[in-house]
């Protein structure tokens, strides 16, 4: 009607007033100069920072958390070295106005100075020349100033310490660094342009105490040189770690120890530049090895498989997020309840949750409790369900219909199997089946309180299931393992576990996933499907035991369905596995804040199990050896028997 | 696993019919396909027709459970109801009490029920008939047996007992090992 405001969004002009909190971007300086210490810096921030790019779709909400320092600081990494340098001179369109202010405001308030300019240069963005900004900036010189100012505070913090630094330049933090860089460079400025008449006509125009601060800014410039000199001198001397000799190595505690494992992280991830020379390769990573077994009391074996399996920015990740719990999940019971409603009825008793994430419609996370979890009268009437977020993966990724006939192979607790009960809303019939009578009986208790009606709870040897019944439309099979992936629970795997438990374990997986795919009916009209999961991040758990299964039945791999997780391996350590592998989806406690877990999805393309060529090829040549009769007619009944099943 | 002899059903129903009444048969006629009564164990359990079929391919040895299971046979050949009817029982039910919510947590954990902690009864509640036992908001939470009529309950002390305990929901934790 009478309206004749334009409500489309205007496009922004540059960052907002409140976007910037660091110093205005560094000079740098000349590529060739630079070059090499910048690309080592760079280099090494990126292994620092190497973070699954998953992590912010997936996983689990980390509790909120008060992070002013941590946050500015990476502001003040970002804004330093990748944002691209602004044009610190007022364009054309900027009045004049603002251009005859800034010299007053700079000596008085350089804070507001830096805000002020960001607004109205902003929108520019293009990148200059070197030559062009020195030369705007011989009239543009109180910013140079303002540089110094804002500078000044964490040049004092520098000073009081400059004895960390001494030991361990390695570790400055880059935001430091690139500070420390930037101060140089504007000090330069300082003093290149010092003489300027701009400088001269404005100190007499200035008031006392912007005189003062004038004055001080150059004595701290002073300063930041010397130390500054001081400070590259110390760090040419400590940017080699020293490589310990055997007494050091057994004689070092504990904060020694960590402080050698990231200095030999650092060492091995840009090995050219950094090494002591004479040293291998594999003299480090034993060093590394042996500190971080010390360190993190793992045993030797296990530490050697982790170190083949994460990335060393990622394996130290890994290990402290393996020394602390994951959060608390609870799951809701749908046929029962409602996410919301259990969510308001543990609110009003005190408990502080969030929803797990947008992947699930069912899970709440917990971050604090004024009662047990696992004793309200909403837990007791079966309302949810405490269980790791893991969990749910490879539920979801099964996803059984209605009126199917399903079979969980390795049932108890239940949490699992309550949950397909759910999802199939209490239709068809589900088969869970559970080893260990003890065990099988906390899964009554827990089938029962959920509500689940269509199951039959049974306790066979699961590498025998196939003689009981078959012909299921799709099987969970949630293998048991070494549960490597589950340190923070369980802390005893780090130092029982080793070669002749995962050899053990990976046995008995290959003959249940086997089991499994017999029970399978391929001709399932809606299903077909097996999950293989394990709590373990062993590629011999995992990808090497569905490689197995690929190679025996006639099964093939089929996305999960999930739409985070780390790609599974298809070649680990020189063994090349299937190349459709890479399907599977790995879960790690510190990219995905849930336990470590594996998911596979296979589906059953036909029931006839394929004969391996080389057995056969074995019989006929011993059978040209000698027994020629005997063989042929073991032959000739095993053909017979392919064409019946056919 | 095998039906109920003519004298199990017969008891069986007996114990039922204290909580639900003329309601047994809705249990028995059912829209949505046949359902039974299956004996495994001295326990009874009941599923529908068609997973009964099926788990008749377990053996007897290894079947754990299957269904619902509504309670066992003791040695002496009664009946005594389990906690995991109680999704059968609540629905049914023809006597009901509700519980305060500071007797809840008492009774969840396995104490009789006193008139102080009775937040209110249903309707013509006979001496000795099974009741059910709610929260205030509506959650069932096990059941019992009446220790007094609704009308004498509105005129005793706040001290005696109206419900004598017989399951609680509290049992999911404290005896799971025995539940079934």
């Amino acid at each position: 009607m009478g309206r004749k405001t334009n409500w489309a969004e205007k496009p922004k002009t540059g960052p907002g007033r409140k976007a910037r909190k660091q110093p205005p971007p560094a000079f740098e300086r000349d590529g060739k100069k630079g070059g090499e210490l910048r690309e080592k810096r760079e280099r090494k921030r990126l292994s620092n920072t190497v973070r699954p790019a998953e992590n912010e779709r997936g996983g689990v909400r980390r509790p909120p958390q008060k992070r002013f320092q941590s946050s500015t600081q990476n502001e003040d990494r970002g804004g330093a070295t990748t944002r691209p340098l602004r044009k610190r001179f007022p364009d054309k369109n900027v009045g004049e106005e603002d251009v005859a202010k800034k010299p007053r405001k700079v000596g008085a308030a350089p804070k507001e100075e830096e805000e002020d300019e960001d607004e109205s240069f902003g929108n520019n963005d293009e990148p200059m020349t070197l030559e062009s900004r020195l030369r705007k900036l011989s009239d543009m010189k109180p910013t140079g100033k303002g540089d110094g100012t804002s500078g000044s505070p964490t040049r004092n913090n520098r000073k009081e310490k400059p004895a960390r630094f001494k030991k361990q330049t390695v570790y400055k933090s880059d935001s430091e660094e690139d500070e420390e860089k930037e101060e140089e460079s504007t000090a330069k400025l300082d003093s290149t342009f010092a003489m300027s008449d701009d400088d001269d006509d404005e100190e007499e125009d200035l008031l006392p105490f912007e005189k003062e601060s004038v004055e001080t800014e150059k004595e701290t410039a002073m300063d930041m040189e010397m130390s500054e000199a001081e400070l590259k001198s110390q760090m040419e001397d400590s940017e080699k770690f020293q490589f310990p000799d055997a007494d050091e190595i057994e004689g070092a505690d504990m904060q020694q120890v960590n402080d050698r494992i990231r200095d030999v992280i650092s060492t091995l991830l840009n090995f050219k530049d950094k090494r002591e020379e004479g040293r291998t390769r594999s003299e480090y990573t034993d060093l590394l090895l042996h500190d971080l077994c010390k360190y993190y009391g793992y045993n030797e074996y296990l530490m050697e498989r982790f170190m083949a399996v994460f990335t060393l920015g990622e394996l130290v990740d890994l290990l402290d997020a393996n020394e602390n719990p994951r959060p608390l999940t609870i799951r809701t019971n749908t046929l029962k309840t409602r996410r919301r409603e259990v969510a308001q009825a543990l609110i009003s008793r005190g408990v502080n949750l969030d929803p797990v994430g947008k992947w699930s419609k069912v899970g709440l996370v917990i971050y604090s409790s004024q009662v047990p979890i696992g004793a309200t009268p909403e837990y007791l009437a079966g309302h949810y369900m405490i269980q790791g977020a893991a969990s749910f993966l490879p539920v979801m990724a099964l996803a059984p219909q209605e009126n199917e006939r399903v079979l969980d192979m390795c049932a108890a607790p239940g949490g699992k199997s309550t949950h397909l009960a759910a999802l199939m809303k209490n239709t068809g019939v589900l088969f869970a089946n559970e080893f260990n009578k003890d065990r099988a009986k906390s899964l009554i208790g827990n089938f029962h309180r959920m509500g689940v009606k269509n199951s039959v709870i049974c306790s066979y040897d699961g590498r025998k299931f196939h003689e009981v019944m078959k012909g299921f439309d799709r099987v969970l099979l949630d293998a048991p393992c070494s549960g490597t992936g589950v340190v923070s629970k369980d802390p005893a795997v780090k130092a029982q576990k080793d070669a002749k438990d995962i050899q053990r374990n990976s046995t008995k997986q290959k003959d249940l996933i086997l089991t499994a795919i017999d029970c399978l009916d391929a001709g399932s009209k809606t299903g077909g499907y097996l999950v293989y999961s394990t709590c373990s991040v062993l590629p011999d758990e995992n990808e090497a035991v569905v490689n197995y299964a690929l190679s025996k039945r006639n099964v093939k791999l089929v996305p999960t369905g999930l739409d985070f997780g780390t790609p599974g391996f298809a070649n680990f350590q020189g063994k090349r596995f299937h190349p459709t592998l890479n399907l599977t989806r790995r879960f790690y406690p510190h990219s995905h804040n849930m336990d470590g877990f594996f998911v596979a999805k296979l589906k059953k393309f036909s029931n006839s199990i394929p004969v391996n060529v080389q057995e056969v090829d074995e019989e006929e040549e011993s059978e040209k050896a000698g027994q020629a009769e005997e063989i042929a007619e073991k032959l000739t009944k095993k053909r017979n028997r392919k064409q019946n099943k056919a | 696993m095998r039906p109920l002899t003519e004298e199990e059903t017969r008891i069986f129903f007996e114990k039922l019919v204290k909580y639900i009444g003329e309601n047994i048969k809705i249990l028995i006629d059912r829209p949505d396909g046949p359902y039974c009564f299956r004996l495994n164990k001295e326990r009874v359990f009941y599923v529908s027709e068609e997973i009964m079929k099926k788990a008749g391919n377990v053996a007897r040895e290894n079947l754990v459970s299957l269904g619902t299971c509504m309670g066992k046979f003791t040695k002496s050949k009664k009946f005594r109801l389990h906690v995991t009817a109680l999704d059968y029982l609540a629905p049914y039910a023809q006597g009901k009490m509700w519980l305060k919510p500071s007797a809840e947590q008492q009774f969840l954990y396995g104490h009789n029920v006193m008139k102080s902690g009775l937040g209110r009864i249903s309707e013509s509640v006979d001496r000795y008939q099974g009741v059910i036992l709610y929260s205030m908001n509506d959650l069932p939470l096990g059941f019992g047996t009446a220790a007094k009529s609704t009308s004498d309950c509105r005129h005793s002390d706040p001290g005696t007992i109206v419900c004598f305990h017989q399951s609680d929901i509290g049992e999911y934790i404290r005896s799971e090992d025995t539940l079934t």
